[in-house]
């Protein structure tokens, strides 16, 4: 017994010197970068399957360092990491929201105009964002909407584009959908979605808006097959559901396996515009590398060479020219209309709300 | 083998023994006090602690609102759908693993061997893997439907459905209850049973009187070691089950990954320890504490 | 041990017996049919795993072409066979202290070994994480410690759980034996090194042949605690595929698997061929 006296006392002590060094202070200054200058290997932390190993290898043929990619499944699951501190990773590639959260928390840098000029490559579009004013800490990387994806050799082509095709019973019975939709299982997009059915942002912290949302997915949850954040383009390819809710690439990607005819669109109602960006992590220990690296991928022919491997939009208003024309023109990389389309922003304590309504409508 | 000594003499050994005892054992006691009881101190600091605007978890402001918030009926419901759930597999394993164990116990040495490897084997494959693989075998074309629809066994689509997150589950597990389980039938002394049978005891009394409780340490062993995964498991309910219904893993991971709130995640742990920890308490209490 | 004359009777007849054989049959079709799935989609020759479009070997290609795969297998067999090493030398000796000696405290050690094994995966990686996050620069002052290359956090964690598994197993092998023989070889005054490396070590040798085992199988397959530790230059396979099945399942996960599978079924053939020859040797002394 007194061992577990002994076990709870020396808890408690770590607890409370953890509690007194809690607050570190913040009084670094970032060390300053020219152009093309580099301070070591690079530790870049990257979604999975997001970056041309081509550019890699060029880059380090280039500029004489080697670059060591990591990978990460979702935007929380990195920021747990660099979090931690001295997590050794000198670039990451945050999504919007998640940059603001980053700024905030003191864990990303400002990007060094002087080590970037290619900074200016970035399309107007992008150079101003809500996430990060002045896009002062981050340059867009990729970008791509949330919407659904569909198999219409089922459904015919002539359907409504509406997130009615998700969440109502009447569209469900007319097309055959019921037990054949996939919805995203991430709180803001699938909330969001919902929020947007009914008209509302999908930044919205309303708590009786929230209510409402909640209860279309609920009654949506009989006619739902799954919750998927990642297999949702496969689940629509292999004929397990018709309907899916999904990313604009991995749809791309995956419709070019069926057998069937697809299409892919944001609902009218509107939807989530998304935008991954390159920062550089505040404890970087390799700085300099990290924002020629960042420069690298700016420049006008690189940005084309990764859109047109990965299929997702290019920020970058120079690489535009180099950029294949079949996927210039498919209106799902670059949708024409982009007015309804709305950023996730961080919504602060109000976050926790949309987990909890989520879960609340699935059970 | 009493050596006759003076007491004093005896008493110092002893002393001397329980010293070489706690020095053998020191390692894992620093080893285990750095990297599991101090982390396990930090999750109920957390627990305690507070969500930042941002999602950090700051350890200020003291406070019980994240174990306020466990008397939720959200809380509740997504704890006992997950007790009901791990429970439903322990049992099924416990159902398919045992005549398996008694058979793999009753084979020549070789075979024997090969038995035990055969059920190590598939599990040096990866877990997603596996579990991907059981998704195309259950999809609406795959092998699993077919052949179930094809014995007239009914609507043989369980994908997305409880039943194949329990098949999932049951699956993973199986092997940790059939290890234990063998080690305990190895050791039983049959000339018991044959005593026993030598009695015209029937085969049913044989057993229920003398194999199952020589067998029931493995039987414990086995429950937790299965039992345990399944009430924390949010890799099989998602990617069999749809992630339909809120279980305990995916409910603590979300917390964590979504909402970033450190605190209800910490408590919601927490929790799930101190079930297990009752849990196993009455286990052990009811048939002695030998894994 | 004259077990096989008692064994025949052991095994019931008739009826019975056909069923105990279809029963076990079956639990091996169920134990393998994924993994037929799995090799047979290796050779599948499209972007989908579930949808067959002929044979191929471009996964295999795929794969020897993918350096960052081959990076990651080597990270988790690194990491397998140092948490593997550790855990065994640590738990056997915990195993020992608990099993061979009385001493003040035994049991709340006891119950605290017992802690990882009942805490699920979920919680221990939340565990690992939030003590990672506040303590990895404390970490770094240790001589030779340097958290920042990953591969130690994932050590740690893997040994923090594996000691309880190999402890529990060689324990139950301890328990079994008669400690008379190790009495009787302290008796003639062998010193207790001795008694352990001539008569406990080979006698448990088993346990701890299948608590390495246990071992080696936790550290590959885990997920769940590697994914929330895992940092630069340490992402093992099993966090690597977690993140490509996320961007679409292709069949390169299985032929990296299969690769996995079939160098972990030498190993253990290698090791049971070795396990005999070693037993061959002793009964020809």
């Amino acid at each position: 017994m007194k061992k577990w006296i002994a076990l709870v006392a020396l808890i408690g002590v770590f607890s409370i010197m953890t509690a007194a060094c809690g607050s570190d202070d913040e009084t670094s200054s970032f060390k300053q970068c020219e152009a093309g200058e580099t301070d070591g290997d690079l530790a870049f932390y990257n979604w999975t399957e997001y970056m041309d190993p081509d550019l890699i290898t060029a880059f380090q043929d280039e500029y004489g360092v080697t670059v060591t990619e990591d990978f990460y499944p979702s935007n929380e699951e990195m920021v747990a990491k660099v979090q931690v501190g001295n997590s050794g990773y000198d670039m990451v590639v945050p999504s919007d929201y998640m940059v603001s959260i980053l700024i905030e928390e003191g864990l990303i840098q400002p990007v060094q105009e002087a080590a970037v000029p290619n900074k200016g490559n970035v399309d107007a579009l992008f150079a101003n964002p809500p996430y990060d004013p002045g896009a002062e800490y981050s340059a867009a990387y990729q970008w791509g909407t949330t919407g659904i994806g569909i198999d219409i050799g089922v459904t015919g082509a002539d359907i409504p584009h509406t997130w009615g095709l998700l969440f109502d019973a009447d569209l469900a019975e007319q097309y055959g959908l019921s037990g054949k939709i996939s919805l995203l299982d991430d709180p803001r997009e699938t909330m969001g979605a919902a929020l947007k059915y009914l008209g509302y942002s999908l930044n919205s912290t309303s708590d009786d808006e929230l209510a409402e949302a909640e209860a279309v997915i609920k009654d949506a949850v009989s006619r739902v097959a799954a919750f998927d954040s990642d297999q949702y383009s496969e689940l629509v390819v292999s004929g397990e559901t018709i309907v899916g809710h999904g990313y604009s690439g991995n749809f791309l990607w995956d419709f070019e396996e069926g057998e069937s005819e697809y299409d892919y669109f944001v609902p009218e109602e509107g939807g989530t515009v998304w935008v991954d960006n390159m920062a550089v992590v505040s404890d970087a220990p390799h700085p300099c590398t990290a924002f020629t690296f960042m420069n690298f991928l700016l420049d006008a022919e690189n940005g084309a060479q990764l859109t047109n491997f990965n299929w997702y939009a290019s920020p970058n208003g120079a690489a535009v020219p180099f950029i294949d024309q079949e996927v210039l023109d498919n209106p799902i990389i670059y949708p024409p209309d982009q007015s309804k389309l709305e950023y996730i922003a961080d919504t602060g304590d109000f976050e926790i709300n949309f987990t909890d309504s989520l879960t609340r409508a699935r059970s | 083998m009493k050596r006759v000594a003076t007491p004093g003499l005896e008493t110092q050994a002893v002393k001397e023994k329980a010293r070489q005892g706690f020095l053998i054992g020191l390692p894992s006691i620093v080893y285990l006090i750095i990297f599991f009881i101090i982390p396990l101190g930090y999750v109920i600091a957390y627990s305690f602690a507070t969500r930042s605007r941002s999602g950090r978890t700051e350890l200020r402001d003291w406070n019980v609102d994240a174990y306020v918030r466990l008397g939720e009926d959200v809380v509740q419901a997504v704890a006992w759908r997950s007790l009901w759930i791990a429970a439903l597999t322990t049992v099924i394993c416990l159902l398919l693993a045992y005549p398996l164990a008694f058979y793999i116990s009753t084979r020549r040495p070789v075979i024997r061997n090969l038995l035990l490897v055969g059920i190590m084997i598939p599990f040096w494959s990866n877990f997603l893997i596996r579990t991907y693989a059981w998704r195309v075998l259950l999809s609406s074309d795959g092998l699993f439907t077919k052949v179930v629809e094809g014995l007239g066994l009914g609507d043989g689509r369980i994908l997305f459905t409880r039943p194949a997150v329990i098949l999932g589950l049951v699956y993973g597990y199986l092997p940790f209850m059939v290890l234990p389980l063998y080690a305990s039938i190895d050791r039983i002394d049959w000339s018991l049973v044959e005593g026993a049978r030598d009695l015209y005891a029937s085969g049913w009394k044989a057993f229920r009187r003398i194999v199952w409780p020589l067998s029931r340490p493995g039987v414990i062993a086995g429950s937790i070691l299965v039992f345990v995964p399944s009430f924390g498991a949010y890799v099989t309910p998602a990617i069999l089950g749809g992630n339909k219904e809120s279980l305990m893993g995916s409910y603590i991971v979300d917390q964590f990954m979504d909402a970033r709130n450190g605190p209800l995640g910490s408590s919601l742990s927490v929790l799930v320890l101190g079930v297990m920890l009752i849990g196993t308490m009455i286990y052990f209490r009811q048939g002695g504490r030998n894994l | 041990m004259n077990k096989g004359a008692a064994l025949s009777t052991a095994e019931p007849k008739g009826a019975s017996r056909w069923a105990l054989r279809m029963h076990s049959l079956l639990i091996y079709v169920f134990f393998y049919a994924p993994i037929v799935v799995l090799v047979v989609y290796s050779f599948n020759d499209a972007q989908l795993v579930g949808d067959w479009r002929g044979f191929s070997l471009g996964w295999y290609e795929a794969f020897l072409d993918n350096d960052n795969i081959q990076e990651s297998i080597w990270i988790s067999v690194k990491v397998c066979v140092a948490s593997t090493v550790i855990s065994v030398v640590l738990g056997t000796m915990a195993a020992l202290s608990l099993e061979r000696f009385r001493w003040w405290g035994q049991k709340a050690f006891d119950a605290v070994l017992y802690l990882p094994i009942i805490i699920p995966d979920v919680t221990m990686a939340v565990m690992m994480l939030a003590f990672f996050n506040e303590t990895s620069q404390l970490l770094n002052l240790i001589p030779g410690v340097d958290l920042s290359s990953g591969l130690e956090k994932l050590v740690f964690a893997h040994v923090a759980f594996n000691i309880s598994f190999v402890s529990v197993v060689v324990r139950a092998r301890l328990a079994n034996l008669d400690a008379t023989m190790e009495e009787a070889a302290s008796d003639l005054y062998a010193n207790r090194w001795q008694t352990f490396r001539r008569v406990t070590l080979p006698q448990i040798m088993p346990g701890i042949i299948g608590g390495a085992l246990l071992a080696i199988t936790l550290s590959l397959d885990d997920v769940v605690v590697s994914s929330f530790v895992a940092s630069v230059g340490g992402t093992p396979i099993s966090v690597y595929v977690f993140g490509l099945a996320r961007k679409g399942v292709t069949p390169l996960i299985n032929a990296v698997s299969v690769v996995m599978l079939s160098a972990s079924m030498l190993l253990i053939l290698a090791s049971l061929g070795f396990q005999r020859a070693t037993q061959f040797a002793r009964e020809e002394k």
